[in-house]
């Protein structure tokens, strides 16, 4: 609910909180200061799709192009979601917790990159916050689909160990359909459709899909945010515009759109922090895709289905499902850590980039070989790295509107970040290729290269840190609060303020960082006279985890 | 024609008959070209569509240089691209997409329609091409959806633990 006031010669809309984005950073924040009583308006850039309309299907138009972005940039390539509920509808929904190293990690600052506030054991009770809310659940050995269970089979064989990463899925509404990338039809997928948005809508938040926010200016003592609205088809049209005032702004874009929309407020607002737009990272990422010889994995490793066959299921499941955290230990040295997780990708964005293997050089992605590579599709299997990289991506001058310049009616876009990997972050990548040949062509297995990074640069479905939190003002765009320096009432709590890569999936830590901001953000809205109050339960009404961080806001609201 | 020789460049197929120019036939089955190529790179949802005239003028251009430069003699009755064979178009297509040719982002933008005309049928409803035995995703063995048009997979799992985990994994299930 909003109400106009008069500004000027001008008559705008104003209201309590707007809240920019609907992912994990947008709808947690929206959720909570609803319910705590904020009148909140959500602008979302891309469109509110219903679950029966997701489709199973590659058609361009259909929701695998409405809710997803490519936007490649120079050096690195952003997947990412657009659509209400952001990257939680696209996503693959694995939710493992950040390792106690991580927190450590130093990267190239020479000092530890994580506020002194926020260790493993801090954020644990917002873990659960998370879990809790939407829900988080273990999944079993005996729902494994196959490409997982090939996964832990070659690396138990290999003498490593391999693990069941915990999921925001309901497994017995699954059919491992493999289509969860345009959206789950099957309402398996605990998205923020099913928790987070809805309780925000129901305490009188108000979500605005197609809205795509340009910039943040003042308006006497509130925010003005400007918008653009979108065209429902062809994202490249603007259909209207306008402008909304709150005396509290949540920026929760995504890390490839936060600093975009920064940047281009700095001439009205002021100069923005060192770490806008810089720090940026893809979180280690990378692919390698194998084409499994389907006798060894019968004689090798002892597999074979009801009908006989030993694999031949690289489209069946929901994403990854098993991964070896062999090398996810503090015991090492930074740049040597990560994690190797099965995966799948659909065709398109999930074969272009791969390599056939044996093909030496730069050769192996198109052509004849390329498509021999194609005809065994059904038995490849696609290994993701979640590896440490340098924080060395920059984003540089915003394009004209967004944060791309689009080149079709939907997903793919061209944008403004650079990223050139360091000695640091290419030596992780090597060592994760080499493990991955290691375990994979054992035995003669598979035969295994990694997706060129000639094309597109490198690329990511994790893009973090590009509006990091901090303790040091010289390297970190946000306090430990997510409020942004220098600009008090401006708050960032989308992947952007994760500090560094994790080597692991990142979502439930985007979304524990947001819970636990929200403490902060609602003593900011108090001293502006917002009528809000901290302490509402899970989107459900589960209160456990609520109450077990009732004890902890004194120390989150201290500056 | 030249376009097609582009397309059939990144997913080749086997010439369409005995006098196919366009399709260098390096490789067993359809390609691109029978895939849906051109189609998809005509929809104008892509964004490259209008300006398909210059994709096809400066291939040609580069594929005369090309030819200069090696000392190949052209076939006049062709363009310049189709002329060359499935060699020089491959040659000539890893030059113009490697890392620091200047029109390297045109060139990988126009080939990712190709390659998603055959691997995905980009261009047409999915449940349809599967019907109509779309060629790319016939050959990769896309599995067959439902009567109902949804993709499900009674039969996923080798139901069973087939690793152990990390000694180190926190009774939650997270790592350490």
């Amino acid at each position: 609910m909003t109400t106009a006031r008069a500004t000027g010669s001008t008559s705008a809309e104003h209201t309590d909180i707007v809240v920019i984005g609907s992912g994990f950073g947008g709808a947690i924040t929206a959720y909570h200061l609803a319910a705590g009583g904020a009148k909140v308006v959500v602008l979302e850039r891309g469109p509110w799709v219903p679950s029966d309309e997701f489709d199973h299907g590659f058609e361009l138009g259909t929701s695998s192009t409405r809710i997803f972005d490519f936007v490649a940039g120079d050096g690195m390539s952003v997947l990412g979601g657009n659509c209400v509920g952001g990257g939680s509808v696209v996503y693959f929904a694995t939710m493992p917790r950040a390792p106690h190293f991580v927190f450590e990690r130093q990267g190239s600052i020479g000092r530890r990159m994580w506020p002194s506030a926020i260790t493993r054991d801090a954020l644990e009770p917002w873990y659960d916050r998370v879990a809790e809310a939407l829900p988080i659940s273990h999944q079993t050995w005996e729902r494994v689909p196959y490409p997982g269970g090939l996964w832990a089979a070659a690396c138990n064989h290999a003498g490593r160990t391999a693990n069941l990463p915990n999921v925001a899925i309901d497994t017995s509404l699954c059919t491992n359909c493999n289509w969860m990338m345009a959206g789950c039809r099957f309402d398996a997928k605990r998205s923020l459709l099913l928790n987070y948005l809805p309780a925000a809508v129901s305490h009188g938040a108000e979500i605005r899909p197609l809205h795509e926010v340009q910039k943040i200016s003042k308006a006497d003592d509130m925010y003005r945010v400007h918008y653009n609205v979108i065209d429902d088809e062809d994202y490249r049209e603007t259909t209207g515009s306008g402008v909304i005032d709150a005396k509290i702004v949540i920026v929760a874009a995504g890390a490839g759109a936060t600093p975009v929309i920064l940047q281009r407020s700095e001439a009205e607002l002021g100069k923005m922090p060192h770490g806008v737009g810089r720090y940026f990272s893809g979180n280690g990422e990378r692919l390698n895709t194998a084409v499994i010889d389907e006798d060894k994995a019968r004689e090798v490793l002892g597999l074979s289905r009801p009908d006989g066959r030993a694999y031949e299921a690289n489209q069946i499941g929901r994403g990854p499902t098993v991964v070896t955290w062999d090398h996810v230990d503090g015991s090492l040295p930074e740049y040597s850590r990560f994690a190797l997780e099965q995966l799948y990708f659909p065709p398109g964005l999930g074969t272009i980039l791969a390599q056939a293997p044996g093909v030496e050089g730069r050769h192996g992605w198109f052509g004849p070989e390329k498509k021999e590579m194609l005809r065994h599709w059904k038995s490849w299997l696609t290994i993701f790295i979640l590896a440490e990289d340098d924080n060395e991506g920059v984003f540089g001058p915003p394009p004209p509107t967004g944060n791309a310049v689009r080149i079709s009616q939907q997903m793919l876009g061209r944008g403004a970040l650079a990223y050139e990997p360091t000695a640091n972050t290419l030596h992780c990548w090597a060592q994760a290729d080499a493990e991955i040949k290691d375990i994979l062509e054992r035995d003669g297995l598979a035969r295994v290269r990694p997706w060129t990074n000639d094309l597109v640069g490198a690329y990511t479905v994790h893009p973090l840190s590009s509006c990091r939190i901090g303790d040091d003002p010289a390297t970190s765009a946000l306090d430990h609060r997510h409020e942004l320096r220098d600009h008090p009432g401006i708050f960032v709590t989308d992947g952007s303020a994760v500090p560094c890569a994790l080597t692991v999936n990142p979502a439930l830590t985007i979304a524990a960082l947001a819970e636990r901001a929200i403490p902060g953000i609602v003593l900011a809205a108090q001293e502006r006279g917002i009528p809000v109050k901290y302490g509402a339960p899970a989107p459900d009404g589960a209160t456990s985890a609520a109450r077990a961080v009732s004890s902890l806001v004194p120390s989150l609201v201290a500056r | 024609m030249t376009l097609e020789a582009f397309a059939d460049t990144f997913v080749p197929g086997e010439k369409r008959s005995p006098d196919d120019v366009a399709v260098a036939g390096a490789a067993a089955g359809p390609g691109a070209v029978e895939a849906g190529a051109i189609k998809l790179l005509e929809t104008p949802a892509t964004g490259v569509a209008d300006g398909l005239d210059d994709v096809v003028s400066t291939l040609n251009d580069h594929a005369n240089s090309y030819a200069a430069e090696h000392g190949i003699s052209l076939d006049d009755a062709v363009p310049a691209f189709v002329a060359l064979d499935y060699e020089h178009r491959s040659a000539l297509m890893r030059a113009l997409t490697a890392p620091d040719h200047p029109e390297k982002e045109f060139w990988i933008l126009t080939a990712l329609f190709c390659f998603m005309a055959f691997d995905t049928a980009a261009h047409m409803d999915t449940v349809q091409a599967m019907e109509a035995g779309h060629p790319g995703l016939q050959m990769m063995g896309f599995a067959k959806p439902d009567p109902d048009g949804l993709w499900r997979f009674p039969d996923f799992s080798y139901g069973r633990q087939l690793s152990r985990p990390h000694p180190d994994t926190t009774p939650n299930g997270d790592p350490a």
